[in-house]
């Protein structure tokens, strides 16, 4: 356990002073600090205003960028480390494959997680000053969908970067999985699909497998319980699911997806060439 | 102490080791030999358990692959290519030390006698070190500890020639309690190291010889070499290995290490014409040095 943590850090350490991270950092910091030079707190929406409407448009455009960012960034730093020797060199060292491998995971997880997360609470840190209520049911639910979104596309990620044996293979592939999921993003696309006699059913079972689609779903449940937006396929959703159940479901389900990526991706990784 | 039992390697349709068979003993010091592509690379990251193979690499019986810990915190490790690593070099040296259950401080004190005071770099990421920077705190994890077996591919091709001479009595330190497996494309760059040359080609050894062992790793050559007629060129080289010259460039004097002789008049032959005459003398053994100590 030891050297889970000590590889964690040391991939923390590492990040902190790689490009993608600062690149990263800017794009979050720089989404809400746009949002508030707009005056995005101060419109009104769908009776949307303040902190609320703040975080919710922060919430959807994450769900454009945080993906693929966290599959690119994952895919060219281990597989990139992997044809640098980085892997040669520290994996001659005394640290079992499990450790490494987890370690690495806990430590981008961080990693990835945090600048989105800081980005939040700086938003609302600021909204606060400003004089906005603050949304505390929506700060916790969104921290947690974001939570669980990077944890999602990072076990994917990891699972890429153990296949694909260059930087090239590996981030093309992850362009082609964040293009794939992004397709079945959209209800149009679904609703053609129904009418070319697919089952609605199978419609829905891609929607609800698209961690991206869970997570603009779920998003969307907050400011819109019924979700009137979604259009009929809401029904599925509240049928089955029910509200609570959804949401259960949009916390639990990219959670469970993204460790068995991540576990496939290490039983990988311990039976083939480490290097 | 190391077994390989018929090991064969196939990346995809390209077999690169074709059944290797070697066995290496304590106080081995082996040079691996062989031109790009022979082998070495592949066989040390087998022996690493960095590669999955076929046949049977022990070491202590014990298998690298599954014993991994158990095995690597015994080895002591020097790659070809420092890796491009961004963390601090203070760090680097707390992560190996803790990893293998080590004092980073004695990792520190080599790094030291190497020439590297690991404070004054202590927050420098270890990528943004020299060349030579980089091998020697590579050296100080790989030696700083108390490694059994040291596998070091191409290890002093960064070094000047002072921190080469320390690192050969860092190595004479540890000749009677450690294997070790020295790769190198070229057998001059090692031979004075070793007892053993293991020459690998297309992925077979082809040759297994034991050498005469009468090179003291921690000893030193004075010499002094005269030329027909100062040269710039000569004097660049020369001055590379520290060597002073008289005012007209004509003689030179200066130390090599014992083992870097071999070298060292590799280097002297590309001027065979400019030279007048050359004379080296055991300068210093560990003999002479222990008897100095006992008055």
């Amino acid at each position: 356990m030891k050297h889970l943590w000590l590889n964690a850090y040391a991939d923390i350490v590492e990040s902190l002073r790689a490009r993608w991270f600062l690149v990263y950092t800017a794009v979050f910091g720089g989404l809400v600090i746009l949002l508030f030079a707009y005056g995005l707190a101060e419109s009104r929406i769908m009776g949307f205003t303040g902190l609320s409407r703040l975080l919710l448009t922060y919430i959807q455009l994450t769900m454009a960028i945080l993906p693929v960012f966290v599959l690119i960034t994952t895919v060219r730093s281990v597989a990139g480390d992997r044809e640098a020797g980085v892997f040669e060199y520290l994996l001659s060292l005394p640290i079992s494959l499990s450790a490494w491998y987890w370690g690495k995971m806990l430590g981008r997880f961080l990693m990835v997680f945090m600048p989105v997360f800081l980005a939040m609470i700086g938003a609302i840190i600021w909204g606060v000053v400003k004089g906005a209520d603050l949304p505390w049911t929506m700060l916790l639910y969104y921290s947690g969908l974001l939570m669980v979104l990077a944890w999602c596309f990072l076990g994917i990620g990891m699972l890429i970067s153990t296949i694909a044996r260059s930087s090239d293979v590996a981030q093309g592939a992850a362009f082609v999985v964040w293009l794939t999921l992004l397709l079945f993003l959209d209800l149009i696309l679904l609703g053609i699909m129904i009418r070319e006699q697919l089952p609605p059913e199978s419609a829905v079972a891609i929607a609800l497998a698209n961690p991206m689609q869970v997570f603009r779903t779920a998003s969307m449940m907050l400011f819109d319980p019924q979700l009137v937006l979604l259009g009929p396929s809401a029904y599925v959703i509240l049928d089955s699911f029910g509200q609570t159940g959804y949401i259960l479901y949009a916390l639990v389900y990219p959670v469970v997806l993204g460790t068995v990526c991540a576990g496939i991706g290490y039983m990988i990784f311990r039976r083939t060439d480490l290097p | 102490m190391i077994q390989f039992e018929g090991v064969v390697k196939r990346f995809r349709r390209n077999q690169v080791l074709q059944g290797v068979d070697l066995s290496i003993e304590r106080g081995d010091r082996v040079a691996l030999v062989g031109s790009n592509g022979a082998g070495k690379t592949t066989l040390i990251r087998c022996l690493l358990g960095e590669y999955t193979c076929e046949g049977r690499v022990k070491v202590d019986d014990l298998d690298p692959r599954v014993h991994r810990r158990k095995v690597l915190s015994k080895v002591g490790f020097v790659p070809q290519l420092p890796p491009p690593l961004k963390m601090p070099v203070r760090q680097l040296v707390r992560f190996a030390a803790s990893l293998c259950g080590a004092d980073p401080l004695r990792m520190e004190a080599v790094a030291g006698r190497l020439g590297l005071d690991v404070e004054s770099f202590h927050g420098q990421p270890f990528v943004k070190l020299s060349g030579g920077q980089k091998q020697k705190l590579l050296i100080a994890i790989a030696l700083g500890r108390d490694s059994e077996l040291l596998v070091l591919d191409e290890p002093a091709a960064n070094l000047d020639p002072e921190a080469r001479h320390i690192f050969f009595q860092l190595l004479a330190e540890k000749k009677d309690t450690a294997a070790m497996l020295i790769s190198s494309h070229r057998l001059d760059e090692v031979a004075s190291l070793v007892n053993r040359v293991v020459e690998m080609d297309q992925g077979n050894v082809v040759l297994d010889d034991r050498v005469a062992d009468l090179v003291d790793l921690s000893s030193r050559l004075r010499c002094r070499i005269s030329l027909n007629q100062p040269e710039e060129a000569f004097a660049k080289t020369i001055g590379e290995w520290k060597f002073k010259g008289t005012e007209n460039g004509l003689v030179w004097e200066g130390y090599v290490a014992g083992p870097d002789r071999l070298r060292f008049l590799g280097v002297l032959a590309r001027y065979a014409a400019l030279l007048a005459g050359i004379s080296m003398h055991e300068a210093e053994t560990e003999t002479d040095r222990g008897a100095a100590a006992n008055g």
